[in-house]
């Protein structure tokens, strides 16, 4: 009901066929590689968890570009907002649990 | 063959307990009776077509707040039977794991399958309504929404007699709600019922912040919406960024149980307490989520009642708006005792205390708005007029609780329990009676028996501080959470005593709004003019019972209150009638799909309940097969002809 008698809009441009299958091949690559360093460690401990952090933001990147189509809609604005919003609470819930979980350390 | 059969069964059902068996006995003839009646009066077809394939927002609207009271029903005989358990000290009443598992399946019915529902119920019943929209903005999702949690709220039930509740508390701490020390699946039933009606939740959530954003009526700017709307649009800010934390954080717990991971267990690197950190960031905005709304209900009866405009209508937005966000900074205050830095519980003291401004402001709000009011003390007004004083000491008690040093005291008492029963039933549920009381004649025709009510309302009232302030006390005098019974030399069982007549009192009063309901489908007043309260806002403009496509012509908004405005104006003449003229009105068709969809997601979780793999692929399998077929659907809408527009209005008294 959203888009009230105008089907056409239908035809704007939600990714290619190509730009979803990269998405996916990359995501899947991000995943498998923590698990991986995990399953037989090859780094030291402290150079896994960095590996691990940095997949997990190239992983963002990527699901928001190939899959929420962060670039398009008529206002970006709207897009920028929320992202704000949300990365100010995806902050909050990492940079929390760290400082709770460490006890005092 | 038989005797593996048998083996079988008692393994698969709960055996062992008369009242289970009895619980059992009474489902299977409930059931029994449900498929005679529907074969009977051959209802089977008009089940399908008006209620199970509806994307109808007031009809499903209905459909959760019929299943809410039933959960209600069942969350309150765990109550009373656990009341019944406590009434004197030594009781056998019931044994100390079936009080376990009525524990937890009390708090988790009551937030997760009674609040929740109820509160979309709301939503779908108002919020298109006020916005002057014809419907959500995705009616198909907010189907498969509601199928979704029906059935979720399903799975959790049959843990009563299949396999065995939950019994881990309402939250399902580790290591307790680990293999070692909860094997079976009870626990499991408790993940999955959560899991699948939660991504219905997220996508309530979804759907009701675009319906806000996009669907308002021409000329409704944002600062001239509906304050109830404005609550909602709150809520669903926070369950859009909560409950993707519940979902993983749940679905981690299932890899601990199901794969042997090491999430939150207490060995191999695992921490129990990084479960406790991540549900509350989930729990905390939880309890938020469906007190916000409640707000905004209080917030329409207290205008419409005292006949003016709500006081500090500005104010009132930025109060709603800053808890959502104020709302995700105080989650620790729920584990103050588990030991961390002294900078982390100041920390979440201080923005716990924060929290309390907000809810002041509101609470002045309202007062001033009924001040000098001509209030008409109407059955939804005497449940605003209830909340404010409950919800102020509950306030002032979590205020007390937030102080991070005492809390070591109060932490798990009953002190606490008697806090969070204020807020949340003086809060929560006042505030869902009210709008339910408030919009019931929009959405059925008829007032709910103000006499039936009132009894409902004073055994309610009553109850509630004869339960819980005899709590506050026994908290204090060292009664924890959870205790299944307790010695005669505690000193306890006075007021426990006092405290179960509370119970029964609050049950004595649900049994008159049941009454009261039933009633008043036959008796109750007739509303003939669509306004039965003198309203101030959209959805008073249109018919009682609202037609499936609520407004004939789409309004024009120019004011806060516009539908007061229009009243007023007609008053005084100054009025200018506009030339309406009727145009097709593009709706959407029905779907079996989010029904059919929903069965298989039932089927994949009973599927995950019980770690029968093949049971669990079939379910998703189905769900993918129902989802691919939806994307080939382009035949999903359809246009409602002038005629049968001008037909169904003058039905209803309105003629164009
Ligand atoms: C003035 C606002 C409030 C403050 C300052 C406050 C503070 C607190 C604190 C500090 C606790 C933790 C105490 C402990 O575990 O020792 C708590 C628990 C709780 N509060 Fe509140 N609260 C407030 C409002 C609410 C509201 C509005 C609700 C629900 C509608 C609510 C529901 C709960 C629940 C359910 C728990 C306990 C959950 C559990 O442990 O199982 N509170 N509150
Ligand atoms: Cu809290």
């Amino acid at each position: 009901m959203a888009n009230h008698g105008n089907h056409s809009s239908h035809a704007e441009s939600h990714g290619s066929l190509k730009s979803y299958v990269i998405g996916f091949i990359l995501s899947i690559v991000l995943t498998v590689i923590p698990l991986v360093l995990v399953m037989n460690p090859l780094f030291s401990k402290t150079a896994t968890y960095i590996t691990i952090m940095i997949m997990a933001i190239l992983q963002f990147v990527v699901q928001l570009f190939f899959f929420m189509h962060i670039r398009e809609g008529e206002k970006p604005r709207w897009n920028v907002q929320t992202l704000i919003l949300g990365l100010f609470i995806v902050l909050t819930i990492i940079g929390g649990s760290i400082w709770i979980m460490a006890f005092n350390v | 063959m038989w005797e593996s059969f048998l083996e079988f069964c008692s393994w698969f059902f709960v055996t062992g307990d008369p009242l289970i068996y009895g619980a059992m006995v009474s489902i299977a003839l409930t059931m029994v009776a449900i498929v005679f009646v529907l074969t009977k009066y051959k209802k089977w077809g008009w089940l399908w077509r008006e209620w199970l394939t509806t994307v109808d927002h007031k009809k499903i609207g209905i459909m959760y707040l019929i299943a809410s009271l039933l959960m209600l029903f069942r969350g309150g005989v765990d109550a009373i039977l656990m009341r019944v358990q406590l009434a004197f000290p030594n009781l056998e009443f019931l044994h100390s794991d079936h009080y376990n598992a009525i524990f937890t399946t009390h708090g988790t019915i009551m937030i997760l399958f009674m609040a929740m529902p109820m509160m979309f119920g709301l939503f779908n019943m108002v919020v298109p309504l006020q916005l002057g929209a014809r419907d959500v903005a995705f009616p198909f999702l907010n189907a498969v929404s509601f199928w979704l949690f029906m059935f979720g709220a399903m799975l959790f039930n049959l843990s009563f007699v299949i396999g065995g509740s939950p019994d881990a508390g309402w939250l399902s701490y580790p290591p307790l709600s680990q293999n070692e020390f909860s094997p079976g699946p009870g626990q499991n039933f408790w993940i999955w019922g959560i899991q699948i009606s939660g991504i219905g939740s997220l996508a309530t959530g979804i759907n009701f912040i675009v319906t806000i954003l996009k669907m308002r009526a021409p000329g409704m700017k944002l600062m001239k919406m509906p304050m109830f709307s404005w609550s909602v649009f709150s809520s669903c800010i926070m369950i859009i960024l909560a409950f993707p934390i519940l979902t993983v954080t749940i679905a981690l717990l299932y890899l601990d149980r199901f794969a042997g991971a090491h999430f939150f267990t207490m060995d191999g690197g695992g921490n129990p307490m990084m479960y406790l950190n991540l549900i509350w960031m989930w729990g905390h905005p939880e309890v938020y989520i469906v007190v916000v709304p409640a707000f905004g209900i209080f917030s329409e009866v207290v205008a419409t009642f005292a006949k003016k405009k709500l006081f500090g209508y500005k104010s009132m937005v930025a109060a709603v708006m800053g808890i959502a966000i104020l709302s995700f900074f105080t989650w620790a205050h729920h584990f103050f005792t588990m030991g961390t830095s002294a900078s982390v519980i100041a920390f979440f003291a201080i923005t716990t205390m924060l929290i309390a401004i907000p809810t002041g402001v509101k609470v002045f709000n309202w007062l001033f708005t009924m001040y000098r009011g001509k209030i008409s003390f109407k059955q939804p007004m005497m449940w605003t007029i209830a909340f404010i004083p409950c919800f102020v000491v509950g306030g002032a008690t979590g205020v007390m609780l937030s102080v991070a040093p005492a809390d070591y005291q109060y932490h798990n008492s009953y002190f606490l329990i008697a806090h969070f029963h204020q807020v949340l039933i003086g809060g929560v549920v006042f505030g869902y009676l009210a709008g339910i009381y408030y919009w019931w004649p929009k959405l059925f025709g008829f007032k709910l028996d103000e006499k039936l009510g009132a009894w409902g309302f004073w055994l309610w009232n009553i109850g509630f501080y004869v339960c819980f302030m005899p709590q506050y006390a026994l908290g204090f005098m060292g009664m924890t959470r959870r205790y299944y019974t307790y010695g005669w030399d505690y000193g306890w069982e006075s007021l426990n005593l006092v405290s179960t007549v509370g119970a029964f009192l609050m049950g004595a009063g649900f049994v008159f709004q049941v009454w009261q309901i039933l009633y008043s489908i036959k008796h109750g007043e007739r509303d003939t003019t669509g306004d039965p309260w003198n309203g101030r806002t959209l959805e008073w403009s249109i018919p009682s019972p609202a037609p499936f496509y609520n407004f004939a012509v789409v309004p024009q908004v120019k004011e806060t209150d516009d539908f007061w405005r229009v009243k007023e104006e007609k008053a005084n003449g100054t009025y200018k009638e506009e030339p309406v003229h009727l145009e097709p009105i593009h709706m959407p068709k029905n779907s079996g799909l989010p029904f059919i969809m929903s069965v298989f997601w039932f089927i994949a979780g009973f599927g995950f309940v019980w770690e029968w793999v093949w049971m669990a692929a079939i379910g998703m399998i189905g769900v993918f097969l129902t989802m691919w077929a939806r994307s080939f659907q382009y035949d999903t809408d359809y246009y409602v002809p002038v005629d049968e527009v001008r037909r169904t209005e003058a039905s209803l008294g309105r003629v164009y």
